[in-house]
């Protein structure tokens, strides 16, 4: 089958192990495309897409925007600070306003989870969530994934360990679902304050040690801590985080084996990771950065392709 | 549902050696041509015709695989979206002669959606196309083939089925099938 069971791409959890699969062989021959000298294909060529960020981003947009631009797919912008949404108008009524001019995709952020599931429900236009509050960031969990796969093969029983802020984290909810679909074991740690309650219920192990869990695993996934949803204090300051729990090269040195360090981005050197950790060969930080187009454009093909 | 045998082992063995020496005959030593099979199914004829042209001409000759998917213009008119297949083409075509390599020739439009697809390697000097079997009366663009294994009369609705060792099977065979 090479078709996605699902017509959006709302979250991980939505989506099943072999629609994966299919992402990321159709991903691996994107990879070739974005490789060439010439790195655009026209397979999107009467498509187009707005990618609507009611959130600040750099990185997914951009990400996004030449993932469409190498499909030649038509694209359009729309950020939320600049727009009638400072006027009080609805999301749906925001969305509507922009598919009544004849598009076909929707790529969203939002700061509420459930933005994109709602907007589901009411639009027919296929609709991507380029992230949701807390809630899921499926093509980051996708590229992350993605990228073990290209450096370890198959994930089954592999040991992934995402360390940071789980709390406030969408990046980590999406990862935990698509690691264990595709069959690896997963860990979280971090500062008690910033674990979520019952998140050993979703099947994870929970380590509050950082050094214990990079000797745990074969590849740990840090996350930023995300001052700009904490709204009261989780931990005594930046300086204490970074001495219990940032990854430095003395660290990563101090183990018996060799891991992969990996970082959805933006690094807040120094806290999380120390620059010589994050530059270091460990580190694969900018090859998830270089698969994030290859896996945003399967995507993008896959949910675009069928007839609609 | 019918099957009829267009070329069994013996036959296709004949036809592949013929088009073998028609290559041989136009390239002679094969310096400046390459030979690029086409993603899914024309890639094996083209290692079986790479294999003896290599070993009947003493030179090496370049071989690649190129997938046309994501350049068919078909795109959104199926109901599900066309399934991609690895390209690797490890040289450039900037001035080659190319051959390109297919196991059927129907309507034309991945032959069409293949010589897009090849510009992004560059711009060949000539294009030529091989076919094993070329369905007469199908084309829905202005495209022909240089060599021809064998041209059969078919109808929209019949199918040919391309069965070669190289894929799995016992023998090499080619059938024509109707559906109804």
């Amino acid at each position: 089958m090479s078709k996605l069971s699902q017509k959006h791409l709302l979250g991980i959890k939505d989506i099943t192990r072999e629609d994966i699969e299919l992402i990321f062989e159709t991903a691996d021959n994107f990879k070739e495309v974005i490789n060439r000298p010439i790195k655009k294909v026209p397979s999107l060529r009467d498509v187009t897409i707005a990618n609507v960020f009611f959130e600040n981003s750099t990185r997914t947009r951009l990400s996004f925007e030449l993932a469409q631009k190498r499909l030649s797919a038509d694209v359009i912008n729309f950020s939320a600070s600049n727009s009638s949404v400072k006027k009080g108008e609805t999301l749906l009524d925001t969305v509507n306003n922009i598919l009544a001019m004849k598009v076909d995709m929707i790529v969203m952020r939002h700061a509420s989870p459930g933005a994109p599931h709602y907007l589901a429900k009411h639009i027919s236009a296929n609709i991507v969530n380029a992230g949701d509050g807390t809630h899921e960031h499926p093509t980051q969990a996708l590229l992350d994934a993605f990228s073990i796969r290209e450096k370890l093969g198959d994930l089954t029983g592999k040991k992934i360990a995402i360390i940071g802020d789980i709390l406030h984290s969408r990046v980590a909810l999406s990862n935990i679902f698509a690691l264990q679909k595709l069959g690896a074991k997963v860990m979280v740690c971090g500062p008690p304050t910033l674990l979520p309650k019952f998140i050993a219920q979703l099947g994870v192990e929970v380590e509050l040690d950082v050094k214990k869990a990079l000797q745990w695993c074969d590849v740990a996934n840090v996350l930023r801590i995300q001052l700009e949803r904490q709204q009261i204090k989780y931990f005594p300051s930046l300086r204490e985080y970074s001495l219990y729990y940032g990854i430095s090269r003395r660290l990563l040195d101090s183990l018996k084996k060799q891991i992969i360090i990996m970082h959805p981005g933006p690094i807040n050197r120094g806290v999380e990771l120390t620059s010589d950790a994050a530059d270091s060969p460990h580190s694969i930080i900018l090859d998830q950065v270089e698969n994030g187009v290859a896996v945003r454009m399967a995507v993008l093909y896959l949910l675009a392709g069928a007839k609609g | 549902m019918q099957k009829k045998l267009i070329l069994d082992t013996d036959l296709l063995d004949i036809t592949i050696r013929r088009l073998c020496q028609q290559l041989i005959e136009n390239h002679n030593d094969f310096a400046d041509t390459v030979i690029i099979g086409m993603q899914p199914r024309g890639i094996f004829l083209a290692e079986i015709i790479h294999e003896r042209l290599e070993k009947d001409t003493g030179s090496t000759i370049s071989l690649g695989y190129l997938d046309a998917t994501f350049h068919r213009d078909d795109f959104r008119r199926r109901e599900i979206p066309a399934k991609a297949n690895e390209t690797r083409v490890p040289f450039i075509i900037e001035g080659k002669k190319v051959v390109l390599v297919d196991d059927v020739l129907f309507t034309g439009r991945s032959i069409r959606a293949a010589m897009d697809a090849m510009i992004a390697f560059g711009r060949p000097a000539t294009v030529e196309l091989l076919v094993l079997i070329d369905r007469k009366y199908n084309r829905e663009l202005p495209i022909a083939a240089d060599y021809i294994g064998k041209v059969v009369n078919t109808l929209a609705s019949q199918r040919v089925l391309v069965e070669l060792e190289a894929q799995g099977h016992k023998q090499n065979k080619i059938w024509l099938i109707n559906k109804d």
